[in-house]
């Protein structure tokens, strides 16, 4: 085909292209004609794959050959709480084996929810000679083992980052294989760890390597090494401690507390296991500099929580337990003017009464004290449709909120309503709300609501709510920007879901459990959307297909794909199939 | 509806032993909320107007009518009346410990309170209230002070549970329990399971319940039980459940197997050989 003759060389259009580095940008780019498709894949970078599934790696490979960069997601989030099985799925190793044939100078590689073996952590370190990246977040399958792979192997090693991940623990000797004239970390995170880690080997690493900025040990540090392991690490930004706990000491105390001034970049601090009220003031000389602050495994009461909470003027992020309590939401909404996220976890979820003095007026407050909150995740045991009416009154700018009332179905206290005002309330102020999830007790109204505002919204999760299948109906029709959508022990059912089949391959995943799905829907719905992957979890009483089609099924996940069925489902995930 | 198959016919279901029972709607109203501008995209005629030929109706029957030949070794939440769902039952009879994934709390951060030091005895540990162990204390719970209750660390341990012949896998919090007995029987819950399946209406609504009638009378701690409870401890070895001082056991399991009694026996040996081994470092 000949070239129109003012077209850019296509060199000048790399250069352009480079300067372009959203995903999204990038994905319009490309659809712009088929030369401008060819030029991006071949100069595109990076790569997020929200589900690892709606595209197989070989498709991945041949289409961007040139990738230095990739970032997977593999289970439904609802697998955080245990609702998926064991062995479902979201393997990395396929994916792993195709980047070590096609990128050889592949950097970065992120994984979120994935299994993952030790034989595919030496597979990396062996395979990518400039290795620099590796964040594993709330992933599975491998051990010690792998990570010492890592260590000895990748000698540019920049961030190794194990976020939340469950490793098998087998020593704490992997720290020792990184060599010693290994220089260039900048992020370690192994705070997931759960036994010792050699703290010689963490102060031969540290001593090693200056532009370390963000460390975050695990429990089993004492609270006696980290004033060490400070010492060698002056430019630290972020410090996750370990157990924050010890005999009360003095001299301990003001060489932590001197330790703490020493790092000068610090702005960041998490840990806190086990948080010991003596040596939490120890941190009052630098919180003046903190803007993020991770107290949520600090599981004691204390005044100086709270103390040390207000101190912290600058702070932007915090997440706690409940044990701050109504009166030290009040004091955060005084002193704390950019707060910008909030979370506040629950001490005890699982009594049935209140064993904190956290109610409805601590979120009021800190919404109505803090003008730049967006970010909201908060367990309490009541609610009222006046504060979220207040909430969502004072906070606009709110882009995600997640509430959590411990007990399903809960009314309104005051009023003994359902919530749906409320909500409506967060979604019709918010127009910004991109994430958002539900709970008490609630009807088909406040999907009602959330399909006529929530224009933005991009990820909703509901439990026990509505009444029938027109709250799904609602969501499904009206939230133009969903991409994912989780729900669990809600009466919906066949009708909303057929009736919005397009729907569901313009999002990324639907997740449905213990709702009114029935199995010839599943069945009908795979059958007519050959490019959605409807999965129904099996449980014990057998497969679907020995069942009546009019018979409920338990878990539902629905995704769109261009990978087609998937190769490694399990036994007990079944998938339409047949004519 | 066409009630024209006789009750028997639903009732054997070879593969599963099921007792589907499925409604009669012959006087229900049409769902009419529903109908207004909904239209099925894929209009398959026989979901919109006819009855799925497969399912044939037979009588309604309610837990109600089985309130007497129902239960099992498990209470009675997991046998939900008409259209309460199993997760609303438990929740109601024993607060939301007992609802799988709720609330939304990563385990990691259940566990997170897991293996702590306590340095003074008068840090108390509190576990779930649920309802078995207010028993099983006999109210001790009630002598506490509550200043006591402001320094109590919440402690989890949520370990995999497997079953042999059950492909899914399970979680259970051990330091829910504080016997064997309770154990076992939260256990067996938890593999008997049968999620009260509502099965449809002509017009969607909700009637009658499946029990799955697949009661495997599990009895974990009993000789005559087809299944043992076995458990992995600390050292990779799997050991027959029940042995040694509960607190020794918390300490050192790290998952739990239900496994064939037929398979358990090869095991025993190598128990018994622990078992003497253990008893002699006790001594």
């Amino acid at each position: 085909m000949p070239r129109i003759a003012y077209a850019f060389p296509d060199e000048v259009l790399e250069h352009v292209f480079s300067f372009i580095h959203s995903d999204q940008d990038r994905n319009a780019i490309s659809l712009v004609c088929k030369s401008w498709y060819e030029i991006e894949r071949w100069c595109r970078r990076s790569i997020f794959v929200g589900n690892c599934y709606a595209v197989s790696p070989v498709m991945v490979v041949k289409r961007f050959p040139k990738l230095r960069s990739i970032s997977l997601k593999g289970k439904p989030h609802f697998a955080d709480f245990n609702l998926v099985p064991e062995d479902w799925g979201g393997y990395a190793c396929p994916w792993i084996e195709a980047m070590a044939s096609a990128y050889p100078w592949l950097e970065e590689i992120r994984l979120k929810r994935m299994v993952l073996t030790d034989e595919s952590l030496e597979l990396i370190s062996k395979s990518f000679k400039n290795f620099q990246v590796l964040v594993l977040s709330s992933c599975e399958g491998f051990s010690t083992d792998g990570l010492a792979a890592i260590a000895a192997n990748c000698r540019n090693l920049r961030e190794l980052d194990l976020r939340e991940s469950e490793v098998e623990d087998l020593s704490g000797h992997w720290l020792s294989q990184f060599p010693d004239s290994f220089t260039s970390l900048v992020s370690l995170n192994i705070s997931c760890l759960g036994s010792e880690v050699s703290t010689c080997a963490l102060e031969r690493l540290l001593a090693g390597c200056p532009n370390l900025q963000s460390l975050r040990l695990n429990r089993a540090v004492p609270l006696e090494k980290l004033v060490n392991l400070l010492g060698r690490s002056p430019n630290l930004v972020e410090l996750g401690t370990g157990a924050y706990t010890s005999e009360m000491q003095p001299d301990v105390f003001s060489d932590l507390s001197r330790a703490f001034v020493g790092c000068k970049q610090l702005k960041s601090l998490s840990g806190f296991w086990d948080a010991m009220p003596y040596y939490l003031p120890a941190v009052y000389p630098i919180s003046s500099r903190l803007t993020s602050l991770n107290l949520s495994y600090a599981t004691t009461e204390s005044p100086y929580l709270v103390k040390l909470v207000s101190e912290c003027r600058n702070l932007q992020r915090l997440w706690v337990m409940d044990y701050i309590e109504d009166s030290g939401l009040e004091a955060l909404a005084v002193s704390c003017k950019d707060l910008r996220e909030l979370r506040v976890f629950p001490s005890d979820p699982f009594g049935l009464e209140p064993n904190v003095a956290l109610t409805e007026r601590g979120l009021v407050s800190v919404s109505e004290g803090c003008p730049e909150l967006q970010s909201v995740l908060y367990f309490c045991r009541q609610m009222s449709n006046a504060a979220l009416v207040t909430i969502a009154r004072n906070r606009p700018n709110m882009t995600r909120f997640r509430l959590c009332i411990i007990e399903p179905r809960k009314p309104d206290y005051l009023t003994l309503q359902p919530l749906d005002a409320g909500f409506g309330a967060i979604v019709e102020h918010c127009k910004n709300l991109r994430r958002l999830s539900l709970s008490g007790l609630l009807t088909d109204r406040v999907f009602e609501y959330i399909g006529s505002y929530g224009k933005k919204l991009e990820m909703l999760s509901v439990a026990f709510a509505g009444d029938s299948d027109l709250g799904l109906h609602y969501v499904l029709s009206g939230c133009d920007n969903l991409r994912k959508l989780e729900v669990r022990d809600c009466p919906f059912g066949d009708k909303a879901l057929l009736a919005n089949a397009a729907k569901l391959e313009t999002m990324r995943s639907l997740w449905m459990s213990s709702c009114n799905v029935s199995f010839g829907a599943c069945k009908l719905l795979g059958q007519k959307m050959p490019r959605l992957n409807v999965e129904v979890i099996i449980d014990e009483r057998g497969p679907p297909d020995s069942m009546p089609e009019s018979c409920l099924v338990e878990k539902l996940y629905i995704y769109r794909t261009v990978a087609g069925p998937r190769m490694d489902m399990p036994g007990f995930v079944w998938r339409y199939t047949g004519p | 509806m066409q009630g024209d198959s006789s009750p028997d016919s639903m009732l054997t279901d070879s593969k599963e032993d099921h007792l589907v029972l499925s409604s009669e709607d012959s006087s229900c109203p049409q769902d009419s909320e529903l109908e207004l501008g909904l239209g099925l995209s894929l209009s398959h005629p026989r979901l919109k107007s006819q009855p799925p030929p497969t399912t044939q109706f037979a009588r309604i029957l309610t837990a109600m009518d089985f309130s007497s030949s129902a239960s099992s070794s498990s209470s009675s939440p997991n046998v939900a009346a008409g259209t309460k769902r199993a997760a609303d039952s438990l929740v109601a009879a024993n607060g939301p410990s007992q609802v799988v994934g709720w609330p939304p709390l990563r385990a990691y951060r259940m566990n997170s309170f897991n293996n702590i030091h306590s340095k003074s005895p008068a840090t108390e540990v509190k576990s779930n209230q649920t309802a078995a162990r207010k028993i099983t204390d006999n109210g001790s719970d009630k002598n506490n002070s509550t200043a006591e209750e402001k320094t109590h660390i919440r402690r989890s341990l949520f370990v995999k549970v497997n079953m042999d012949g059950t492909p899914i896998g399970r979680k259970v919090d051990l330091s829910a329990h504080s016997s064997y007995e309770t154990l076992a029987h939260t256990l067996e819950d938890m593999f008997n399971e049968r999620n009260p399946v509502v099965t449809k209406g002509l017009n969607g609504e909700d009637r009658g319940i499946v029990i799955g009638a697949k009661k495997r009378h599990l009895n974990l701690l009993d000789e005559s039980s087809n299944f043992v409870l076995t458990y992995e401890d600390k050292e990779g070895d799997w050991m027959l459940v029940g042995d040694v001082p509960w607190d020794m056991f918390l300490n050192s399991v790290r998952r739990l197997r239900i496994m064939r009694r037929s398979e358990a026996n090869g095991l025993a040996p190598r128990l018994e050989g622990k078992k003497s081994r253990l008893r002699s470092e006790r001594m």
